[in-house]
């Protein structure tokens, strides 16, 4: 059976379409990621399905059951993690694991769950003092408490440390291991890229494409160079030179968009010998998740433009 | 019914826990009722025959105020702007669930409040005369007033303005809620507004039914009952989950 079940999903605010009639389904054992730019409507995507709002329009069912109707139903069975933390800021994860222990009829052993996410060292700290790495390892544990049939995370690896990198990486194995459905929404697309088994691009509330990863990469044809040598090559020259567009995207990091063929590489060595450029490394081949999501969306990952400038489309990924 | 008394321990631990709350709920009712007990700084009501047969019912009216409002909104306006409410929404914890542990809680909180000032009472000279049960009745419906009101604050307000507000209103009905001060003593206009809200009711109906004995006048019955009704209605209608 189909666990979560999306058909002609629409959500407006007002006059603003959030999510323009979109479609898709995820299974049991199965990781489906939601990518996107900001504003591209996955966090009104992903609540409806959590049953926090009723679409404008079209339907969703999860385990075969309207969230937003029949939430009571559901809640033994969903496990959801939240981007901002929802715990009570007085609370201890101790407190916090041991009241939500007794919300679910099944529940996984809390010793089990403080070593998973290794909260060992954190569990009489209220929460408002844990670091940003811990209220996401203690969300986490919460999330998966009722052993659910399908787990939403929003953004888990955002300001994550690198244990609860690998916190959630472990927890996302066994959940699969255990037939669960995962529903992932992330702008990293390296745990993208690492975690999912299909990916759902989002953008401007429409599916701007959807695969597994291969899938995505084929779909848009992205063959091209990169090499890195010194900075500062004549783009313009070998742009000429090889009939292809280049990019500087950091200092002495190249993109060539073309295909890798014997001529063309021919072309670019001749090119950097002419002119006596050590090279680091040349990489021919297909394109990183990265190069499809912005062939799709036109945006640079890094969202969070209220860190100041962009540091570039390869730049450093934070929130 | 495992869910509820999950939450209820945890309810009944975070209103017990705060030190700026068991100020409000506990600590400036004792040292009201301690203070001007003794002093006999403000005037008291004629029919009064001693200090603590006015103060205990009125310094009762103030905890049970303090618990049903300021705790309440603040506690939950918290909540809801740390988004525990909308993560709780997706647990099998429940709405109705939720709210039945925040009452029990209240009530809980409220019967240790009442112990305290019933015994600090006794030992400053109280002899209790009236009806118990006029009393608990009275208190309950107060309470459902008062936590109907706190929770249509935590439900509308930021929480920084329930903090303001909350603690601004207990401030205000203290002296105008015929708690420490007869009703009679303020000016008409001021005296008439009083007895409509639901602080002056209760001081008057824990006074007539532990204090001075004699029954709980209808006007305050009315008001009780109106509050009783009204302000959790308005509360249902008005809440939102969410920031």
């Amino acid at each position: 059976m189909t666990t979560i079940e999306v058909n002609d999903l629409y959500i407006a605010y007002g006059e603003k379409i959030a999510v323009g009639g979109i479609s898709f389904q995820a299974n049991s054992g199965e990781v489906l990621t939601i990518l996107g730019p900001n504003g591209a409507g996955k966090t009104s995507t992903v609540e409806s399905i959590e049953g926090y709002r009723r679409p404008s329009r079209g339907s969703i069912t999860v385990l075969g059951l309207d969230p937003y109707k029949d939430l009571p139903k559901l809640t033994q069975f969903i496990g959801v993690m939240l981007q901002d933390g929802g715990i009570y800021p007085r609370m201890t994860p101790l407190q916090a694991l041991h009241l939500f222990h007794g919300y679910y009829k099944n529940s996984h052993d809390i010793d089990y769950l403080i070593e998973l996410t290794n909260l060992r060292d954190a569990l009489k700290t209220p929460y408002r003092r844990l670091s940003g790495g811990e209220k996401q390892r203690l969300s986490l544990a919460l999330a998966i408490i009722g052993k659910p049939k399908v787990v939403f995370l929003d953004e888990p690896t955002a300001g994550i440390d690198p244990e609860g990198r690998l916190a959630v990486r472990e927890v996302i194995r066994n959940l699969k291991s255990q037939d669960v459905c995962v529903l992932l929404t992330t702008h990293e697309l390296d745990e993208a890229q690492r975690l999912s088994d299909r990916i759902i691009i989002l953008d401007h509330g429409k599916i701007a494409a959807e695969g597994d990863l291969d899938e995505l990469m084929t779909a848009t044809r992205g063959e091209n160079i990169r090499f890195s040598a010194s900075s500062g090559i004549d783009l313009s020259a070998l742009e000429a030179e090889i009939g292809a567009k280049v990019t500087e995207e950091r200092a002495g990091e190249y993109l060539i968009v073309t295909q890798a063929t014997p001529d063309n590489i021919v072309k670019l060595t001749s090119f950097l010998a002419n002119r006596n450029i050590f090279v680091g490394d040349i990489r021919a081949g297909k394109s990183s998740l990265e190069d499809v999501f912005f062939a799709l969306t036109g945006k640079v990952v890094e969202q969070e433009a209220q860190n100041g400038p962009s540091t570039g489309r390869r730049g450093r990924r934070h929130r | 019914m495992k869910p509820y008394l999950a939450q209820s321990r945890t309810e009944i631990r975070l209103a017990l826990s705060q030190g700026e709350s068991l100020l409000v709920t506990i600590g400036i009712p004792v040292i009201v009722l301690i203070g001007l007990s003794l002093t006999k700084a403000l005037p008291l009501p004629s029919t009064a025959k001693s200090a603590t047969n006015f103060l205990v019912p009125g310094t009762m009216t103030l905890a049970i105020m303090a618990t049903g409002m300021v705790s309440t909104s603040i506690a939950t306006g918290v909540e809801r702007s740390y988004g525990v409410l909308k993560r709780l929404g997706t647990t099998p914890l429940g709405r109705p669930a939720l709210l039945a542990a925040k009452i029990t809680s209240i009530l809980v909180v409220e019967m240790i409040q009442l112990a305290v000032l019933a015994i600090i009472g006794i030992l400053l000279g109280w002899h209790p005369v009236g009806n118990w049960g006029l009393f608990v009745v009275s208190a309950i419906l107060a309470t459902a007033g008062f936590s109907g009101i706190g929770l249509f604050m935590a439900g509308t307000m930021k929480s920084e303005v329930i903090i303001g507000a909350a603690n601004g209103i207990y401030l205000v009905l203290l002296f105008i809620g015929g708690m420490i001060m007869p009703l009679s003593s303020l000016p008409g206009a001021l005296e008439t507004f009083a007895r409509l809200l639901p602080a002056a009711a209760l001081s008057e109906a824990l006074y007539h039914s532990i204090g001075i004995g004699g029954g709980i006048p209808l006007w305050a019955w009315l008001n009780l009952i109106l509050w009783a009704i009204g302000a959790p209605l308005l509360a249902a209608r008005t809440f939102r989950w969410t920031q």
